[in-house]
């Protein structure tokens, strides 16, 4: 009994279990203040209904998607900024396209702003904080261009309904999707060589290169995979709100990151699991439904996911001091 | 002698060749716009785009610190927005209750940077994903602060700053309400810019050539070395992220003033901030740390403004602005890559 205890305990868990092991205990502590809060104001608890968790589920598989994309950009030590206009450009053009092209169309913008991502970083060198930066501005001022800075009229097709609204069994397509790229996530990290290349590039690119690891080319196809699933999310997004619009990827590329970095992954690549991203996700989202129930203001909302963030950090995310 | 002069100069233009670029092209742009402009090479004209670029200037040399230590300050605008709030409360008095409400203004940018540089050293959390969370925090003090837009300035300090030295004499009540002879040739200059001046020269320049200064650019280039030749690590970057910190309030000061009131806007907060990156990068500073200064960084922001400037009097259509401005933040972005076709080993890519 002794043992079980002790092989549970934090301190047996590996380098990157223990922040998983942390969010996760973190996501029980919220779901309980709330129901403590909603016990005593409604003198009922909603929180662990099946119905609320699965909502949440469906709110957070939009960032999930998005966090994991952003994930294998971050895992080579990069990070995208463009995803807020990608996931815009990826819905506006799936309405707007329509019919049965709507997903292709969205997708290929999805595969183009990342592949104009990859040339920039991996070719030109130039750090992709400011060059994924300037492709969201030229994304924006293309879907300024040609919406006229308007909401579009289009509305979304009848199979982005399906995937992002509708349900089966009680259970949001949304949840599948966001699923299905989860286990095709899991596999190409732990079990193709791409995958242990984007480590490799992380941990050391020097290294990984001198191995013959193709960096310039796992370099572009991460930052097309994080561009695509930006777009996938769009599209997903626009079938649960029925339309595309302005800045609505604007409230993603923040929360995907903090997602990420919550979930044990670090922020100079090389290390992090993925299951960590998919807790990170779901302690981001609950904690923002929790305070929106506990009627929290906005204040008070932005200072609580700071502190949030930094607390988790303080435990498990500090770094080493340069000592030589 | 002479020799190794001239040889001292294109020394010092090879090493800080992203500055001059982007000084020339500022000065090119500019005198195009002011060319085409109906009221061109006027004081007011002068005034008003002072009044734009001053609070992005600020942030752009408070985000050139951070940077200069390899690090990055996503909480730059959320400080901004923070002593925009702040006072808009402090600054609506008269006489002296004014001059300690920007004392107060100022301590409070300097301590949110400091809070930062703690976090940063004291906690070992990478800058990036720390700003991003105390810039949260701030956001949140700064609703709290001003859950609506609204106060109040007091309206001399308003009209007094935001116009030409003329007027700021004439406010103030100094050389004869500003009508001094010896004045007269310098009435028209816009006080914002007088202001810009004034700080970079105050407090960018001393710090720069600091033992402190020095350090941040050491830790830079090799943090490991410079811990070897005993400089103060932590020190050094807790300096960085208050200089950071102050730059960031009198840019938030600039904005309570200029507009009067105190408005807590997340998304604005989040463009000034990416702006402010844009700048420093378009002003020379290398986002890997070690090279660079704030004074390229305030010439990224004029050639980020300049260029919004230019497409009014060119009659651009609106729609099409973003788009163009992407394109131009794209390739001077894209103008540092340059250097790699003179990289010989491959190797010498990663750093």
């Amino acid at each position: 009994m002794i043992d079980m205890i002790k092989s549970f305990s934090l301190s047996r868990l590996s380098r990157d279990d223990k922040p998983i092991a942390i969010a996760a205990t973190f996501i029980l502590v919220i779901l309980l203040a709330g129901t403590v809060y909603t016990l005593e104001r409604f003198g009922s608890a909603p929180l662990f209904s099946p119905t609320y968790l699965i909502q949440q589920l469906q709110i957070g598989s939009f960032l999930g998607i998005v966090a994991a994309g952003m994930m294998l950009v971050i895992l080579i030590s990069q990070i995208d900024l463009s995803v807020p206009w990608t996931l815009a450009a990826g819905a506006m053009t799936a309405t707007a396209v329509g019919g049965e092209w709507a997903l292709p169309a969205a997708l290929a913008v999805g595969l183009l702003v990342g592949t104009v991502n990859g040339l920039g970083v991996a070719y030109l060198r130039i750090p992709s904080m400011i060059f994924t930066l300037g492709v969201n501005a030229v994304m924006r001022g293309l879907m300024v261009a040609q919406t006229g800075g308007f909401a579009p009229q289009t509305k979304a097709t009848d199979l982005m309904r399906y995937i992002a609204a509708e349900r089966t069994f009680g259970i949001p397509h949304a949840i599948f999707v966001w699923l299905a790229v989860s286990i095709l996530i899991v596999i190409m990290l732990r079990r193709t060589s791409f995958g242990r290349s984007i480590y490799a590039i992380g941990n050391k690119e020097a290294a990984a290169y001198l191995s013959g690891v193709p960096t310039k080319r796992v370099t572009i196809i991460a930052f097309i995979l994080c561009s695509v699933l930006a777009s996938l999310a769009g599209v997903l997004l626009a079938g649960y709100s029925t339309k595309a619009y302005q800045g609505m990827g604007d409230a993603y590329v923040l929360p995907a990151i903090a997602a990420v970095v919550i979930g044990g992954t670090n922020i100079l690549g090389g290390r992090g699991r993925y299951l960590g991203t998919v807790v990170g996700v779901i302690l981001i989202v609950l904690l923002n439904s929790v305070l929106s129930i506990m009627e929290m203001p906005e204040a008070g909302r932005q200072i609580i996911y700071g502190l949030v963030i930094i607390s988790m950090l303080l435990v498990y995310g500090r770094g080493e001091t340069a000592t030589s | 002698m002479s020799a190794t002069k001239h040889s001292d100069w294109g020394l010092r233009i090879r090493q800080n060749m992203g500055f001059f670029i982007s000084v020339i092209l500022f000065v090119i742009v500019y005198f195009l716009y002011h060319l085409a402009h109906p009221k061109g090479f006027s004081s007011q004209v002068l005034v008003q785009n002072s009044n734009e670029v001053f609070s992005l200037a600020m942030l752009a040399m408070a985000q050139t610190v951070p940077v200069l230590l390899g690090g990055l300050d996503l909480s730059v605008g959320a400080v901004m927005t923070l002593v925009d709030c702040l006072a808009s409360h402090l600054l609506e008095g008269t006489g002296p209750s004014v001059g300690f409400g920007i004392i107060a203004c100022l301590l409070a940018g300097a301590l949110a940077g400091f809070v930062n540089g703690c976090v940063v050293v004291f906690g070992r959390i990478q800058p990036i994903i720390a700003t991003l969370a105390t810039g949260a925090v701030y956001m949140g003090l700064a609703l709290f602060l001003r859950p609506i837009p609204g106060g109040k300035i007091n309206e001399d300090i308003n009209w007094a700053m935001t116009n030409a030295l003329g007027d700021f004499a004439e406010t103030v009540g100094i050389f004869d309400d500003g009508k001094a002879a010896w004045f007269q040739p310098i009435a028209g200059v816009p006080t914002a810019l007088v202001l810009l001046v004034l700080v970079a020269l105050v407090t960018w320049v001393p710090f720069r050539r600091s033992v402190t200064g020095r350090t941040v650019y050491a830790i830079g280039s090799a943090e490991g070395a410079a811990y070897m030749s005993g400089l103060n690590i932590a020190g050094g970057k807790l300096a960085a992220f208050t200089m950071a910190g102050l730059f960031a309030g009198i840019g938030g000061i600039f904005m309570a003033i200029q507009t009067s009131s105190g408005n807590a806007d997340i998304p604005m907060a989040g463009a000034y901030t990416l702006s402010s990156i844009a700048s420093v990068v378009i002003g020379g500073t290398s986002l890997l740390g070690g090279t660079g200064g704030a004074i390229g960084s305030i010439f990224g922001t004029l050639i980020l403004k300049v260029i919004s400037f230019n497409f009014r009097v060119f009659d651009i259509a609106p729609l099409l602005q973003p788009l163009f401005e992407g394109l131009v933040l794209l390739a001077a972005v894209s103008l540092g890559a340059l250097s790699i076709l003179r990289v010989k080993n491959q190797l010498e890519l990663f750093r």
